[in-house]
């Protein structure tokens, strides 16, 4: 088998181009996955058109508050460019300089103030179906975000107002009366006056106005709880049910160098594979009868191929990884399992690889056919769940349980992150996986002649 | 090479029949070769010429029937080329002598780029060589263990005259020096001009076997022995 091995390390090394474009495609491919899963999304571009007049504020329950924070608010959740009027930043949208414009009409501040009529922003889309997906979604957030900034100025002003009815103090309202008494005092004030009094019948209707002023008090500081709920109904309270939370930009290097070593291992594998058939040497190699094989049996041929691919995937996704390290923040310290997983995995892939090219007739047939099932083994594995229909997702979910590319995928997530499950649980489902292939690839191989 | 009693066949091939599913592709094929004969395999596409050899090389197993030989005893040589084309001569010769457990590695492949003439093209890549040079490889390839028995299916498609010429005279010398030559040719007149003793095969089934003077005779009245190897057949069909 060695001479083998060495008889194919030494094609490899004059076929350089195709050493180069082994390693630079998936090298390439995976940088660009990595950074497409790791950086958020960049803030649309949007034009926005102010129409209010300068410095106008919103007067509410004699606070003030400015128009110009909400808008301030949007722009912050956008990449924004002013614009004068309505109609310059339609043509900015129609130029395709920007995703969408968002325009403030001059009576959003006279209809927020009615406290009657709902306030509206236009917003002005252009594109195809997707910018427009897009566009609506990030708009339809930034505005999400300035609305409960909004509301919740709102709610603090109406919160603090219902304070002063309570405890007493000034309102600041003009038509309001000085020094409030406030509603939780009344009860007490009232009761001293009734017992005051003489008449039995003026202490009762006393007794039930104070009666009904504790009351009132009790729900009124009931409804600031209220306010709040309303204001924002559900908050978010984040728990992680098992394993560690990996970061995305770890994630994304992990995705990038599985997505590495499975280009290298399936085309290697599924190549060296081939190349014997297009050699015509498969049946010089493999003749002879079960155990008494003229040079090699069919079992020691696969075996030299899933090492020599597995060595060489393993050795660049490991120097892949370990030069992302110096970039990334990565536990060094769990280096023994990055290899063990990386490991596993570089046979599971290697082994899918054999069962390729032990399929294809010649190496272009092999490689076109590892592509075809590589890029969508990628894809689906990065499929999460809920994101699809439920039967659709069984389905992903079994063919991505039957290739390597998941499972190696968690390996390398649990030996990198120490996310679940477990290396262990991983790398043996992996290994089973590798075994399973290279059977395949042993029984084509024999139905193949 | 091994050691046989006088008059003892170095390859002896009984009742070989193979089957691809419905189709019978061998009917109980009889026939041996003695040592240092050249014995060629003929008849129509479709017959079986390739499925026989293949068998005898151990590149496929028979349905049933014998072959007196392991597939390490006979020296296999592909219609096919089956060489790296990215290896240099001498590398691919080096490569399958090792493979083959050949003793003397260096010195086998130096006795073949003797026997081949392409001692000064030793360092030249198997793709920079003519189609002739790379059948001679293939055929060096075929004889590194020194194998009694030298199974060729059809070596000389693709050659020109010239090199289908030089490369029976290569063939030539391998028997002369006691190694049993069994080869398919779809030219009847290299069986004629070199074959000791032709197998005709057709469907599977052997039609005849014996010297081609022989078949000639079957068949008075023919100008050559094609029109006589035609005209057997047709009437082998009747």
């Amino acid at each position: 088998m060695r001479w083998l091995l060495g008889k194919d390390l030494r094609i490899l090394a004059r076929s350089r181009l195709l050493v180069g474009i082994l390693v630079v495609y998936p090298v390439a491919i995976a940088l660009l996955i990595g950074l497409a899963i790791s950086r958020s999304p960049a803030k649309p571009k949007v034009a926005i058109v102010n129409l209010t007049p300068a410095g106008q504020s919103v007067e509410l329950a004699g606070r003030t508050l400015s128009v110009q924070q909400y808008a301030s608010e949007l722009f912050s959740q956008v990449d924004a460019v002013k614009e004068p009027t309505r109609a310059a930043a339609a043509a900015q949208v129609a130029s395709g300089k920007v995703l969408a414009a968002v325009v403030i009409p001059r009576d959003v501040v006279a209809k927020i103030s009615s406290g009657i009529s709902q306030a509206q922003v236009e917003v002005i889309y252009n594109g195809d179906a997707l910018q427009q997906s897009v566009a609506k979604a990030g708009i339809g957030s930034a505005l999400a975000e300035a609305n409960l900034a909004l509301s919740k100025q709102i709610r603090d002003v109406a919160v603090r107002d219902i304070d002063v009815l309570l405890k007493g103090g000034e309102l600041g309202i003009l038509s309001a009366p000085q020094s409030l008494i406030g509603l939780s005092h009344i009860p007490g004030a009232l009761r001293g006056i009734a017992a005051r009094q003489s008449s039995p019948a003026d202490r009762r209707r006393l007794d039930q106005i104070a009666a009904f002023a504790a009351f009132a008090a009790t729900n009124l500081g009931i409804s600031k709880d209220v306010l709040r709920t309303v204001s924002q109904p559900i908050a978010v309270k984040q728990k992680l049910l098992h394993g560690r939370r990996t970061p995305l930009d770890s994630f994304a290097v992990v995705v990038a160098v599985a997505i590495s070593l499975m280009f290298v291992c399936v085309l290697l594998a599924s190549g060296g594979l081939a190349l014997e058939r297009e050699e015509h040497a498969l049946g010089r190699l493999t003749r002879g009868s079960g155990r008494r094989p003229a040079l090699l049996s069919r079992t020691a041929l696969i075996a030299e191929k899933v090492t020599l691919a597995a060595t060489c995937a393993f050795v660049l996704s490991a120097a892949m990884l370990c030069a992302i390290g110096a970039f990334v923040a990565l536990d060094w310290s769990r280096l023994p399992l990055w290899l063990l997983a990386l490991a596993a995995g570089a046979l599971s892939f290697a082994a899918l690889g054999v069962a390729i090219g032990a399929l294809a007739r010649e190496v272009r047939a092999a490689s076109l056919l590892a592509f075809l099932l590589s890029l969508p083994l990628a894809l689906l594995a990065l499929v999460p769940s809920g994101a699809v229909a439920g039967g659709l997702y069984a389905v992903i979910s079994v063919i991505s349980f039957a290739f390597p590319y998941k499972a190696a995928l968690q390996a390398l997530d649990a030996a990198v992150n120490g996310s679940t499950p477990g290396i262990a649980i991983s790398v043996a489902h992996v290994l089973v996986l590798a075994l399973c292939f290279a059977a395949l690839a042993r029984l084509s191989l024999r139905r193949a002649e | 090479m091994s050691v046989l009693a006088a008059g003892e066949p170095s390859l002896s091939v009984r009742a070989l029949r193979k089957r691809f599913g419905q189709r019978v592709a061998l009917r109980d094929v009889d026939f041996e070769a003695r040592p240092g004969e050249m014995l060629a395999v003929i008849g129509p596409n479709g017959a079986g010429k390739t499925t026989l050899l293949s068998i005898v090389a151990g590149v496929q197993g028979a349905s049933g029937g014998t072959v007196s030989r392991q597939a390490s005893e006979v020296g296999w040589v592909p219609q096919q080329p089956a060489v790296y084309s990215k290896l240099s001569v001498a590398e691919n010769l080096r490569l399958f002598a090792r493979l083959e457990k050949v003793g003397d590695v260096d010195g086998a492949v130096q006795r073949m780029l003797a026997q081949t003439g392409l001692r000064d093209r030793a360092d030249d890549l198997l793709q920079e060589l003519s189609a002739g040079n790379r059948q001679r490889v293939n055929i060096a390839v075929g004889l590194l263990s020194d194998p009694p028995v030298v199974v060729l299916d059809e070596p000389s498609t693709a050659l020109d005259p010239t090199q289908r010429a030089r490369l029976w005279s290569f063939i030539s010398t391998i028997a002369a020096r006691g190694s049993a030559i069994v080869f398919s040719t779809h030219i009847v007149e290299e069986a004629q001009r070199y074959a000791d003793r032709v197998l005709v095969l057709d469907a599977g089934r052997r039609r005849f076997f014996g010297a081609p003077a022989e078949l000639a005779a079957s068949q008075p009245g023919c100008r050559d022995f094609e029109s006589a190897f035609v005209s057997f057949l047709a009437q082998a069909q009747r």
